[in-house]
């Protein structure tokens, strides 16, 4: 079964699209827009392991870090470009975001939102750093190096004058619709360069 | 035991010689090669194998009365990463070198006598010429991929420059477009331990004693460069040989110098001290790049899908020379993959650390088949 975020990513790009998948993984979201989607596209992972399992998927992905790997493309080189669940492992996250929105006509952005419900229950009630389903780490082995929440990241757009053109939020795998930043674990962001306003 | 036998073929002559990057002219030129698996019927499934710098064509199964296979018979073979089941693998053994292909030991017709160092220095370009001429006689007009480590690597990266058109694929493993100060100069010192050796006499000792001191100097500062530093460690640490205590004395006592002492003695068997020469030299030419050319510009030909493979602990041919390429094939919009794989026995690792290479190369060769050929 294809996981809902990636249905909602497939969904929101465009056919034939370029796209570029930063901290793919194994691959999997790149191998459905490759066969679903007709896209042509590449990733950056950092684990070499998850790399050569992309080449089993038949994608071509290279290894390498997401903070200072972009500057070889040219500006608008992708159609799309992808940071879905890597964002929150990014050590200089404006420095990724400007370069993904540089080299990409837009950028698709996927966090966790570490400001649901029940996240602030054990906050609240047991005092602890919250553990949950969508969030399964303890503070010490945690892989993610930035908590935020949805709300957080849209007033960090609105800071940088990047344009959310469309979003998608979602909580146990279905789609929410209102008091997102409460109710959601998490949210899908398409965002455009701030030039982009006008035109 | 799949035995197997090393063919020889004539693809150049005094009429029609080579036309080498530095000038001169080369012929006969005659290329020791091996073959593994059946070519089909559309000749779509080929690929060259690159050896190293002392390899030679005899990359897998067994020779006639060998107990040892070929040197990358972990990673070619029925089930193996170059299939045989599925694909038809060639390797040849590169031009300069004394395995099979004509060198500086072969005899020049002009003299009846080995060339020495009368033989025209080669580059890597120049094997590469040679290795297309190999497979347009094998009747192939277009590679499913070239691949090969180190040496092997740069002719391969040479093969997508020179002849875009004729290759599917490439596989660069620990390698480089161009060899920097310090690979030259380790190559310097193994050069200067052959000629320093006054068994070397300019390279026209084929009738008499080898430069045997000489070379086998040379190739233990090789393996030393080959192999990590903690990889030496683990395999010999301050081991003594056959003794518990330290002898005061010069004889072969810690385990690492008995361990080069043996490397360089039984190499000294097999190689030929000139071709040492012509082969460092031919790698320490190697620049893409020309000196002055754009990395990016200089495969802004390639149309081949690539993969780049690099080692943790490879200090030779450091991950960041891999990186290069990938980033120039990357600003050009080449299909290309790139992974460094965890090793610790450094520039070796390609030879030795086969399991997660095996994989890249296992899936990577079936998404180029796929893709580009079904």
């Amino acid at each position: 079964m294809i996981p809902i975020d990636y249905a909602i990513i497939a969904d929101i790009i465009a056919p034939g699209s370029k796209v570029l998948d930063l901290g793919c993984g194994e691959g999997d979201l790149l191998a459905l827009l490759k066969d679903k989607n007709g896209c042509r596209g590449t990733g950056i992972e950092i684990d070499s392991k998850a790399v050569v399992r992309c080449l089993e998927r038949g994608v071509s992905v290279s290894q390498g870090n997401i903070n200072g790997d972009l500057g070889v493309y040219d500006d608008n080189r992708f159609d799309y470009v992808i940071l879905n669940e890597s964002l929150q492992q990014v050590l200089n996250i404006e420095e990724a975001l400007d370069e993904a929105l540089r080299v990409g006509k837009r950028v698709i952005v996927g966090v966790p939102n570490f400001c649901q419900w029940k996240a602030r229950l054990q906050v609240f009630f047991l005092g602890e750093m919250p553990v949950t389903e969508r969030l399964p780490y303890k503070w010490y082995n945690t892989p993610n190096l930035r908590f935020l929440s949805l709300q957080d990241f849209r007033i960090f757009c609105a800071l940088k004058k990047i344009r959310i053109e469309r979003t998608r939020y979602l909580a146990n795998g279905q789609e929410v619709y209102f008091c997102t930043n409460l109710l959601a674990d998490s949210g899908i962001f398409v965002l455009r360069r701030p030039d982009t306003i006008k035109t | 035991m799949t035995i197997v036998e090393t063919k020889y073929a004539q693809l150049a002559d005094a009429a029609k010689p080579l036309n080498l990057r530095g000038g001169a002219r080369l012929g006969p030129v005659t290329v020791a090669y091996e073959t593994y698996g059946e070519l089909n019927e559309r000749k779509t499934n080929a690929i060259l194998i690159e050896h190293a710098f002392t390899g030679d064509a005899h990359a897998a199964f067994y020779h006639k009365g060998d107990v040892k296979p070929g040197w990358w018979d972990d990673m070619i073979g029925p089930g193996k990463p170059f299939d045989t089941n599925k694909y038809f693998v060639i390797c040849s053994n590169v031009l300069g070198s004394c395995q099979g292909t004509t060198g500086p030991a072969s005899i020049d017709p002009k003299t009846g006598k080995p060339y020495g160092l009368s033989f025209p220095v080669i580059t890597i370009q120049d094997m590469v010429m040679v290795q297309k001429l190999l497979i347009d006689h094998l009747g192939i007009g277009k590679l499913l991929s070239v691949a090969g480590g180190s040496m092997g690597g740069m002719q391969a990266a040479a093969w997508a420059v020179m002849y875009p058109q004729s290759i599917h694929s490439a596989i660069i493993i620990a390698a480089c477009h161009r060899h920097t100060a310090q690979q030259i100069a380790f190559h310097e010192v193994g050069r200067q331990a052959v000629m320093a050796d006054p068994d070397w006499l300019q390279g026209d000792y084929y009738d008499q004693a080898i430069p045997k001191r000489g070379l086998a100097v040379a190739r233990m500062v090789g393996h030393i460069t080959y192999m990590s530093e903690s990889s030496m460690e683990q395999k010999f640490g301050r081991k003594l040989v056959k003794k518990d205590a330290l002898g005061y004395n010069f004889s072969k006592e810690f385990a690492v110098e008995g361990y080069l002492e043996y490397r360089g003695q039984s190499f000294v068997e097999r190689f030929d001290a000139n071709s040492y020469l012509y082969l460092t030299k031919a790698m320490d030419y190697f620049d893409l790049t020309e000196g002055d050319r754009k990395l990016s510009q200089v495969f802004s030909g390639v149309t081949a899908d690539m993969l780049v493979i690099s080692f943790t602990s490879d200090w030779l041919y450091p991950s960041y020379q891999s990186q290069a390429m990938v980033r120039a094939l990357k600003a050009n919009e080449i299909e290309v993959s790139y992974v460094e794989l965890a090793s610790n026995y450094g520039h070796d690792a390609f030879l030795v650390e086969i399991a997660e290479q095996a994989r890249a190369v296992t899936n990577y060769l079936a998404k180029v088949y796929k893709e580009r050929v079904i």
